[in-house]
């Protein structure tokens, strides 16, 4: 967060402060060796549902929308530092409640009229009124008039000025550190209405932005063609003439067909049953790419049924899971984890140990919580591989220490039903594990720990609420530098005193593999781009 | 016969209806929720209630079910949650590549199926006749996705006669409706096998043979004709068996049909979809039986259709 800190050395001179954009923009480096032309092919399993920024929230349309459309704010490349995108540069009141952005000059959409403010606006007025259903709409709470939008008692956001063309004026209700973070989120991209009004609700097949791409063919339940805006605002890129998805394929065929030179990057990975072969390979071995990503995998147990509702309970289940064992299972790809946070997101705490895998501290545990007999209990899981595989090993784990665990093996929506309805004691979170939505400590707290998310259909699948932890997030939310280090210590503060009540068995955090057919070149960090999954398709090309 | 037909078809709107409203009710009683799949996990109960209301998914079954009902009358399948898109586009989009699937399918398994029969019914016995026999019953009982990813990797992977899935031309084509079709070869070599040995035996094939003519002449003109037409009729029905191995050799092999489009729609209880595939399905089958029982008086004009 090299820019946040920037301006904050800076604010204590200034009274309000503006930085040009071209202060800001030291950001990538262009790849030399980079040669602009070419088509690539990457598959899919699922279909994409919609290229609606307001609407897209699945593993395959997150980086495609982000290659059609762009925000006010956007990171640098193959990493989770944000930089200004149709903004060229802002401006925060010292008490951080109003941000005025000035916007990118001659940006045209791909329809080929010029953005402007009031697009901005429109956009932001979109996303959050109710009739748009978009899952994205409570990260923009912090905008003044959100509540009023929320209950459809208003049509647009108050917070939201059009000052003139080039200038747009957000006044947030509350302090909000997450705020540059959300106008860079996809919900945040800029849109134009007369394209939205054109098409209604199948805007999101005709998706028509400001991006590096633009939609060229789409035919339904087989591919996704994108074609190089000529026009892009940001100079050089996209240096790919095309890129085509073909969906529908499953992940092993995907990945025998990459093996014959057919596909470029298979988009859903490496299939695991498929992994150890491709890692014994050496030539194959040497195209794959290993990053982290800001995803941890947990058991939740739930605090509001017994025997769960125990501490001491919940300590012990936590010493008695054999997290490193979980690990080989998956064939290493992961790494144990003792707290919520995975070790990539600012606030991690380095020093923390969590709770040691100990089974005969954790059997005494259950005995002075008074079940020296165990007690039987029910995991649910997702049903498909390696879930079911896990489940067994904590079953194990658990039967060590006297707790006899039936697994309940169910379909994704069951799941989920059942961990937002409070009725799943314990639920192993693989397969809908939190990934992060962008890269900061608060989107590990809200909807998963904090009382926000406890409620009847909640993602608090533990039913944890404690008030006071609570309050220390939204003190800690209240800082207006996302990277100020008082921030983030509080945030670790907060993730240890959930710890320390133990509604979560944080077990490990994934990593990414992504392969790639040899012709595709750029810098590896572009292939576990932490924020464009599973590939920044504006910076990668191909080598022949 | 229009009396019958009539009749006929007054019991598939039945039929259909009757299927619409099990789905319904059993996607409603389902403990997953669909508008919790829309709304996202980060969404806040005031949206999801929202969205609930906008749906209408907070009226009571019988509400929904007639607002369904009345949409279908008029055409109108409903629009997917998760695409926003017409549910009538999404599988007239889908529609075609599944259908010709089915044709290819058929075409597999009468080929294979009609003439591993007729050689078996002329080596009756023999060591040949029950190796197909066996062969058959093997057909018949492997699941479509084994026999879909042994075929996907002898003939595309290790041999590469056919591209790894796909689709657009013809070789594309061809790996899915063996897998298809090679259950339906099964049984339709056991029903050849035995019709033609019917045939064989009957009088006017030993007339035939007895006034002289080749021994391949008479199979071909004479016995084969009739020992077929039996088992025309069953086509009708594999329309049925076909749909529901649609779902997993459309996975397998990439085939961008109405298999695909339910499979991920059930996934994310995306009920439109998941209705209007249904829908769709069933009519497939009763019209599928209906051709069937249509054909039957013309291939054998002893029964009358009343």
């Amino acid at each position: 967060m090299s820019l946040m800190k920037t301006m904050l050395t800076t604010s204590a001179l200034a009274v309000s402060l503006s930085f040009a954009g071209a202060a800001l923009a030291q950001d990538y480096q262009p790849d030399p060796n980079a040669k602009p032309g070419g088509n690539i092919i990457i598959t899919y399993k699922d279909d994409v549902a919609t290229l609606d920024p307001a609407i897209g929230y699945d593993w395959q349309n997150w980086s495609m929308i982000k290659s059609l459309f762009d925000g006010l704010m956007d990171y640098v490349p193959g990493t989770t530092e944000l930089r200004p995108g149709l903004a060229d540069s802002y401006d925060v009141s010292d008490d951080g409640m109003t941000f005025i952005f000035h916007l990118r000059p001659g940006v045209t959409f791909h329809n080929g009229r010029e953005m402007t403010a009031e697009d901005v606006k429109y956009s932001l007025d979109r996303v959050t009124n109710p009739v748009t259903q978009s899952p994205g709409a409570g990260f923009f709470a912090s905008i003044m008039g959100y509540d009023a939008m929320a209950d459809g008692s208003a049509s647009e956001l108050s917070g939201v000025e059009v000052v003139d063309p080039a200038t747009v004026k957000i006044t947030l209700s509350r302090r909000d550190a997450t705020f540059l973070h959300v106008m860079a989120l996809n919900f945040a991209s800029i849109v134009p209405k007369e394209a939205v009004e054109e098409w209604g609700t199948d805007f999101g097949k005709h998706p028509v932005g400001t991006g590096a791409y633009k939609l060229a063919n789409w035919t339904i339940g087989q591919q996704l063609v994108f074609a190089k805006n000529t026009e892009y605002w940001r100079a050089g890129v996209p240096y790919l003439d095309q890129i085509t998805f073909e969906v529908g394929q499953e992940p092993i065929v995907a990945l025998l067909r990459l093996q014959k030179g057919e596909v470029d990057v298979p988009g859903d990975g490496i299939p695991p049953a498929k992994f150890e072969e491709v890692m014994s390979n050496p030539a194959e071995k040497a195209r794959v790419v290993e990053g982290g990503q800001l995803q941890t995998g947990y058991i939740t147990l739930n605090v509001k049924t017994p025997p769960f509702d125990n501490l001491k309970v919940r300590e012990a289940v936590n010493m008695a899971i054999n997290k490193q064992r979980i690990t080989q299972m998956i064939n290493g790809r992961a790494i144990p984890a003792n707290q919520p946070l995975p070790p990539t997101m600012p606030g991690y705490s380095k020093d923390y140990k969590g709770y040691a895998f100990d089974a005969d501290a954790a059997k005494a545990l259950l005995a002075e919580a008074g079940f020296a007999d165990g007690f039987s209990t029910e995991l649910y899981v997702m049903n498909t591989d390696p879930n079911p595989r896990i489940a067994q090993a904590i079953q194990q784990d658990l039967k060590a220490i006297g707790v006899s665990a039936d697994i309940k093996s169910l379909a994704q929506a069951n799941v989920i039903e059942a961990g937002g309805a409070g009725k799943a004691p314990m639920i192993w979170s693989g397969g809908m594990a939190w990934i992060a939505d962008f890269p900061d400590p608060s989107n590990f707290y809200g909807p998963i720990l904090g009382c926000a998310g406890a409620g009847e259909g909640g993602w608090n699948w533990s039913k944890f609420c404690d008030p006071e932890i609570d309050a220390e997030a939204t003190k800690a939310d209240s800082y207006t530098d996302p990277a100020n280090p008082e921030r983030l210590a509080m945030w670790s503060d907060v993730y240890e005193k959930v710890m320390e009540q133990a509604p979560w068995v944080p077990v490990f955090n994934e990593q990414r593999y992504t392969m790639k057919s040899e012709r595709m070149g750029g810098d590896d960090s572009l292939y576990v781009d932490p924020v464009s999954i599973p590939v920044n398709y504006d910076y990668v090309y191909v080598t022949k | 016969m229009l009396a019958y037909l009539a009749r006929r078809l007054i019991q598939a709107a039945l039929i259909l209806l009757g299927v619409s409203f099990i789905t319904f009710f059993l996607l409603y009683v389902l403990p997953a929720d669909p508008v919790r799949q829309i709304a996202g996990r980060s969404a806040t109960a005031q949206t999801v209630e929202n969205i609930r209301h906008q749906l209408g998914l907070d009226q009571p079954f019988v509400v929904q079910y007639w607002r369904y009902l009345v949409g279908l009358v008029q055409g109108d399948m409903g629009r997917s949650y998760l695409q926003k898109t017409d549910v009538a586009t999404l599988i007239m989009a889908r529609l075609p590549a599944t259908l010709l699937l089915m044709l290819g399918a058929i075409v597999a398994e009468l080929v294979i199926g009609l003439t591993l029969g007729i050689i078996a019914a002329i080596r009756r016995g023999g060591a040949l006749d029950q190796t197909l026999m066996i062969t058959s019953f093997v057909a018949v009982s492997a699941p479509q996705f084994v026999v879909g990813l042994l075929l996907l990797y002898v003939f595309a992977v290790k041999l590469s006669w056919f591209p790894i899935g796909g689709y657009g031309s013809f070789s594309n084509l061809v790996l899915p409706a063996l897998t298809l079709g090679i259950m339906g070869s099964g049984w339709y070599s056991r029903m050849m096998r035995s019709s033609m040995i019917d045939v064989l035996r009957s009088d006017y094939i030993r007339t035939a043979r007895a006034k002289g003519l080749r021994r391949s002449r008479v199979l071909v003109l004479h016995a084969m004709p009739n020992a077929i037409l039996p088992i025309i009729a069953m086509i009708g029905i594999d329309i049925g068996i076909f749909m529901s191995g649609i779902v997993v050799v459309e996975s397998v092999f990439g085939w961008p049909g109405i298999g695909q489009l339910a499979w991920q729609a059930i996934q994310r209880v995306d009920i439109p979809i998941i209705m209007g595939v249904t829908l769709v399905s069933a009519c497939a089958i009763v019209l599928g039986n209906l051709i069937a029982d249509m054909i039957t008086p013309f291939i054998d004009p002893r029964i009358k259709l009343r």
